[in-house]
């Protein structure tokens, strides 16, 4: 079926090729929740990049949703052309249905993820219960506020992050089992969605700890920059929000060209310029000295490094039955 | 005259008939259908498994019981709201008939945020019910108060036409006739009623059984305390698993078609005692 899929590719790029593209080119950009913003100016920058380089005129639509919803429309036919994503258990998930190729995250540098974020915590100003790192998350009488990792693939990052965090400390799964079982036992509520916990925390002053990615922190900041400080761990989990090419669809509308060069311009100076803004840690390294200041040093752990890549760490952790659920039986104890 | 064909209004029986069966099809039975043939791919102890696992029986169980309570809070007073509506003229009148439609107009997921925000212990109502112990957000009762936010409109509005045709002079001859007051209440007006407040009963319990977007956000989604059913549907999507989110979704449906079935057999036994 791969090979099909290949050959499909390989084939309808050779025309792609040849056939001048019809002037007048829409792409579809499928994302996620807290890029609206980012991709809101990438695409005026991107429209403005085609237009001098080629002289045809682009129009870039966005759809924003869950990861998870956003992927499975996709599969249930939303014409996406290209998908930007939080985490790349949701393409992976794509390509099992045979809408693109399996081997999408060697098509593009760095893993396909153009920009990173990491999680980092939100506290109230002045940091009253005085949390600087991970460990201070088990201090007594903490409430920690998150969203459901079985909903909210954002949240996912979370959950990974705490978990390598405690592996590192204390060495071995079951230290880190305990603590991840006593973290959640001091959530209160457990929103389906990243926004939702954000809200949860700033408007309706739930917890005091929101454990968040650092461009949603960053964002908040911004929005209540009287309420709120950013924490940023000594360590934590490196966010690689992945992007890819929806093959059977660029195919079929003749896109693949213009695609391409759209993801590539993610990855180029003016791209991570913008990313960089909108507080996405950029993967160019000049770039990320230039905007150093805006970033706390954080030793970096990936996913394919603590946890063996996304497909196990679901496995492992979310899928029905398995250590989230688990830890639950314990929490709910 | 018997022999004479009985003239309908509507001409063409085979006509309308077609047209119904058809249009339930595409409407109703087609994508309700499709559940079934999509669990199908998992075998009987798989299916099993997913609809007995622990924490799916505790969100039947919520989903159910708050359902029911939401839809038996709001047929009483729905009941009492639809009677005021319907037959008393006050200053306002219409506006507050205008306000009990909307909640069938606002996105749920408003309605969730904003109650959610009333409720929680910081909120205008959460924080004096607090001080009577009383926690609304994040717990069953919260879920039960977003369920009886969105049921209200159906209990008032299958009440109000059917209280609107009920002829006072009737009451006015039983209490000639001698009855007392709760005598013409419980032995001429109730029965009457009874139909239509079993459907509004039958109508505000199934929307609440099926409703998500204004739950999630007040229930706080507490593993095996306040999860409900649809919620655990999502949580299988998220895991591309639409097998398993189907068999939850059958046994939803199971349960709550026969529900609906006994609320209906119930309105047909009251429907026989007022005509007979």
């Amino acid at each position: 079926m791969t090979t099909s899929i290949v050959r499909a590719a390989v084939f309808s790029a050779a025309i792609a090729a040849f056939a001048a593209p019809a002037p007048g080119q829409t792409l579809l950009n499928v994302s996620y929740d807290p890029t609206r913003e980012l991709y809101q100016d990438l695409n005026a920058a991107f429209v403005k990049y085609w237009k001098g380089k080629t002289g045809q005129a682009v129009t870039i639509r966005q759809s924003h949703g869950g990861s998870g919803a956003q992927a499975r429309a996709v599969i249930d036919g939303l014409e996406a052309d290209v998908v930007t994503l939080a985490l790349a258990y949701d393409i992976d998930a794509i390509a099992q249905s045979g809408l693109t190729s399996t081997a999408w995250q060697k098509r593009f540098p760095q893993n396909s993820a153009p920009y990173t974020s990491t999680i980092v915590f939100l506290v109230r100003k002045g940091n009253p219960k005085g949390i600087k790192d991970w460990g201070d998350l088990s201090n007594p009488g903490l409430q920690i506020i998150t969203p459901n990792p079985k909903t909210s693939g954002g949240a996912r990052w979370n959950y990974l992050a705490a978990w390598g965090y405690a592996l590192r400390q204390f060495g071995g799964d079951d230290k880190a089992r305990q603590f991840v079982a006593d973290l959640y036992k001091k959530v209160p509520v457990l929103d389906s969605g990243a926004r939702a916990s954000t809200m949860t925390f700033l408007r309706r002053q739930i917890g005091d700890v929101l454990i968040a990615w650092e461009n949603e922190a960053h964002l908040a900041l911004e929005e209540s920059p009287n309420q709120l400080e950013i924490v940023v761990p000594s360590i934590s989990i490196l966010a690689e929000p992945p992007v890819a090419i929806v093959d059977k669809v660029v195919d079929r509308k003749g896109t693949r060209a213009i695609a391409e060069a759209y993801l590539q311009y993610l990855y180029s100076t003016e791209g991570q310029e913008i990313a960089a803004k909108h507080h996405y840690r950029p993967r160019d390294q000049a770039i990320a000295a230039k905007f150093a200041a805006s970033f706390a040093k954080v030793k970096l752990f990936t996913v394919d490094e603590a946890f063996g890549g996304w497909q196990t760490a679901q496995k492992t952790h979310f899928a029905d039955g398995a250590m989230f659920d688990r830890l639950y039986r314990l929490v709910a104890r | 005259m018997s022999l004479q064909v009985r003239r309908r209004v509507l001409p063409g029986f085979g006509l309308t008939m077609g047209i119904t069966l058809l249009y339930l099809s595409l409407i109703v039975l087609i994508p309700l259908a499709t559940l079934p043939a999509r669990s199908f791919t998992m075998s009987w102890q798989a299916f099993r498994d997913t609809v007995t696992d622990p924490r799916v029986v505790a969100s039947y169980r919520l989903s159910l019981g708050a359902s029911l309570a939401a839809a038996a809070v709001n047929a009483v007073f729905g009941g009492v709201v639809a009677w005021v509506l319907a037959r008393y003229a006050f200053p306002g009148r219409r506006v507050v008939d205008a306000l009990i439609d909307l909640p069938f107009a606002l996105p749920t997921a408003v309605a969730g945020i904003v109650l959610t925000t009333l409720y929680a212990p910081g909120g205008w109502l959460g924080k004096p019910l607090a001080q009577y112990g009383v926690t609304v957000a994040f717990t069953p009762l919260g879920v039960t108060v977003a369920l009886i936010f969105i049921g209200l409109p159906f209990v008032v509005r299958t009440l109000q036409p059917v209280i609107e045709d009920l002829d006072p002079e009737v009451e006015e001859a039983a209490t000639s006739l001698g009855a007392s007051r709760t005598g013409v209440l419980l032995r001429v007006i109730l029965p009457n009623l009874l139909p239509a407040w079993l459907t509004g009963f039958a109508l505000a319990f199934a929307r609440a059984l099926g409703e998500y977007g204004s739950v999630v956000f007040i229930s706080g989604n507490m593993p095996m305390r306040t999860e409900i059913s649809p919620l655990l549907i999502v949580t299988k999507l998220e895991q591309y698993d639409y097998a398993g989110a189907t068999a939850i979704a059958i046994v939803m449906l199971a349960l709550s078609f026969c529900l609906l079935l006994c609320i209906n057999g119930l309105q047909t036994w009251a429907r026989r005692r007022v005509a007979p």
